[in-house]
């Protein structure tokens, strides 16, 4: 599913390079779940913006889904991200004017499909999150856990081929973090690869597989037995 | 454009950011209603000048005697001249072929015109028939003095409208009255107006000839006023009549004994010379507000391009999630230029609208004889509105256009 050879990424700012990837290989079939793990500054986060194509690699090769990724132009870039991507952030990045179920509905808007099939897949994925009685709320009438799931729903609406997380219990409490990390697991369960960035060590416990990264080199990588989150909720 | 789901988006940003919205229109809203304003107003300046002008035909010649500022020929200056009726058919006959009206004036200062038990005040002024086109009268009643009257010496008045109702008051029938002037009864003939307003309505028109004689006036005049046929091209006739004053000054001077270098014995005032002066005016005055108005534009378009620029900040994240989501380069430009202009379209008509009623309402309730009925040019308005929605695109276009090229990453880094 993704396949990644002798990635390279380095920031400049001023005069300094920042060299923060340096040299990644790594591939992740389909239906795995997948945990980054690092210490902060360790270059997850630029890990998964450039399997989002929210970034580019200075170096390397980059193929999803058999597609090699590079050089794309912003159009491309937007319609892959659309097609194969879904992301799911620490901070929600939900619209704060749109229902939930407009924030759902709206990768749809981007695929060009229709108000009412629009509508009415959005309403299905709140529904799968357990978020269809708040379908008409606005983000902010909503607590972190929902809020959440709410993206979650977003990120699945496009029906992507792979779910980017990055840090997506980060800002919540153990309760709910678990909570989002059940339905992370059932959503992995139907088949959907998903990748994780985490530093929290019990929410790694939670994927199947966990990828440590430090001084922008992969330094681990093993599975792990899967620990339930709906056994802590 | 006609993408209904973008619509869709677009009124759904628009209804959920009411205030940005509101702002935003309020800014070009408000420009336009002040460049209507000042344009009904330029235009109100324009109509009051040209009314101020209209008051006498418009390439009407004055002549009037004065004193005497040069020894000339043995004679004291300081002497005052008078002009006689040989002046004036000397020179109509002289100039015969050349004049269109021509008239002499006979004037009693301060007459009193009386009705029954009301009386005023007025000029009252003997004239020849041509003198209704030499002061641009038009007649609302009855007819202006004609050559019987002239030649019969007849006792009949033709009363501006303002004496009319200063002293017949409610009467609407007054031809064929008996009004006293002075003591001596006349009958009024006709009721004139005149673009000049009240100022030119306050006067008495009698034959000259019957003047002369009821007022002992002997064969004395005081005016002489002449028009040139009309020509098409205003700097011929501009050249025409000051010829036309050339020949007719120094013939006057000679009859008169008067040095040809004397300023101040015979006066002359030519309405194409002031005509020009008013045209320059007016032109000057249309380019201000011209540029008042572009000026207006020109920061109606800033104050646009402001709050794009805002707005396109404000959205810096929201843009980045779209993108994230999908969104392409092209569908972020078109949706903030699109709400921006769809904003400034409506609120810039919504301005237009209001300002053309307001001047439409307190327009005709502005009394002063420098603005007169303030008016827009509908074409004028609406082709401004169409240039600030331009001019609102183009400012919106680059805040746009960055809005596109904003990396996701960067929109939707945590802070
Ligand atoms: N756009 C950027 N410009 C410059 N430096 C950056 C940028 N993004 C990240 N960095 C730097 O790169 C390093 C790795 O960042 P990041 O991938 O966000 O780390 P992590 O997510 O593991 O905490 C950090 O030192 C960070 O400061
Ligand atoms: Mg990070």
């Amino acid at each position: 599913m993704i396949e990644i050879k002798n990635l390279h990424k380095s920031y400049r700012t001023g005069t300094n390079a920042l060299h923060v990837l340096k040299g990644i290989d790594f591939s992740v079939k389909e239906g795995e779940l997948v945990a980054i793990m690092g210490s902060s500054g360790s270059g997850k986060s630029t890990l998964l913006n450039i399997l989002g194509m929210l970034d580019e690699a200075d170096e390397g090769s980059y193929t999803l889904d058999d597609v090699p990724i590079k050089n794309l132009n912003e159009k491309i870039a937007a319609k892959y991200r659309n097609k194969f991507l879904g992301f799911i952030f620490q901070s929600f990045n939900l619209i704060n004017y749109k229902t939930a179920l407009d924030n759902v509905a709206l990768p749809l808007y981007y695929q060009g499909i229709g108000k009412k099939e629009r509508t009415e897949r959005a309403y299905a994925y709140l529904e799968k999150v357990g978020l269809a009685q708040w379908a008409t709320h606005l983000p902010n009438e909503l607590s972190g856990g929902q809020k959440q799931r709410v993206a979650i729903a977003r990120a699945l609406a496009s029906e992507p081929k792979v779910l980017l997380a990055d840090e997506p219990t980060g800002a919540l409490d153990t309760k709910t973090s678990y909570e989002v990390m059940n339905l992370i697991q059932e959503i992995n369960d139907e088949g959907k690869t998903i990748l994780i960035v985490t530093h929290e060590e019990d929410i790694a416990q939670m994927t199947k597989r966990i990828v440590h990264l430090k001084d922008g080199v992969i330094i681990d990588d093993k599975p792990v037995k899967q620990v339930r989150a709906l056994a802590h909720v | 454009m006609f993408d209904l789901d973008r619509w869709e988006e677009i009124f759904d940003t628009i209804r959920k950011n009411k205030l940005r919205t509101f702002l935003t229109g309020l800014s070009v809203a408000s420009g336009i209603f002040i460049m209507v304003i000042l344009l009904g107003f330029g235009q109100g300046m324009q109509n009051g000048i040209q009314k101020q002008f209209q008051r006498d035909a418009a390439n009407r010649i004055s002549i009037w005697p004065g004193v005497t500022a040069i020894e000339y020929k043995g004679l004291n200056p300081n002497r005052r001249i008078q002009f006689k009726n040989s002046d004036y058919t000397l020179a109509a006959q002289k100039y015969s072929d050349q004049l269109a009206y021509k008239s002499p004036l006979y004037r009693i200062w301060g007459g009193l015109v009386s009705y029954g038990k009301e009386s005023g005040n007025y000029r009252v002024e003997g004239v020849l028939p041509d003198y209704q086109f030499l002061e641009n009268a038009e007649m609302l009643d009855g007819r202006f003095i004609n050559h019987l009257d002239f030649q019969d010496k007849r006792k009949v008045a033709v009363i501006g409208n303002k004496v009319k109702t200063d002293i017949f008051k409610d009467k609407e029938e007054v031809l064929g009255e008996r009004i006293e002037i002075s003591g001596i009864n006349f009958i009024v003939v006709g009721v004139y107006t005149d673009p000049g307003g009240e100022r030119e309505e306050s006067r008495v028109f009698l034959p000259i000839s019957t003047t002369q004689q009821v007022f002992s006036g002997g064969n004395n005049i005081d005016n002489l006023s002449f028009t040139l046929p009309q020509e098409e091209n205003f700097e011929a006739a501009l050249a025409t009549s000051q010829s036309f004053i050339k020949n007719i000054e120094q013939q006057l001077k000679q009859k008169h004994t008067v040095a040809p270098e004397d300023e101040s014995a015979i006066n002359v005032s030519n309405s194409l010379e002031h005509a020009k002066q008013i045209y320059d005016l007016i032109f000057i005055i249309k380019t201000f507000f011209w540029w008042v108005g572009i000026a207006t534009i020109f920061a109606g378009v800033v104050g646009v391009s402001n709050i794009m620029l805002i707005i396109v900040k404000e959205r810096t994240k929201e843009i980045g999630i779209r993108k994230a989501l999908g969104a392409r380069p092209i569908s972020i430009i078109g949706m903030v230029l699109q709400e921006s202009i769809f904003v400034t379209a409506i609120a810039g008509f919504l301005g237009l609208i209001t300002s053309m009623l307001l001047l439409e309402l307190i327009g005709p309730y502005i009394q002063t004889d420098f603005i007169v009925n303030p008016t827009v040019n509908f074409n004028v308005a609406l082709s401004t509105v169409i240039v600030l929605i331009v001019a609102g695109g183009i400012a919106g276009f680059f805040p746009a256009r960055r809005a596109a090229r904003i990396k996701p990453i960067v929109a939707l880094r945590d802070e």
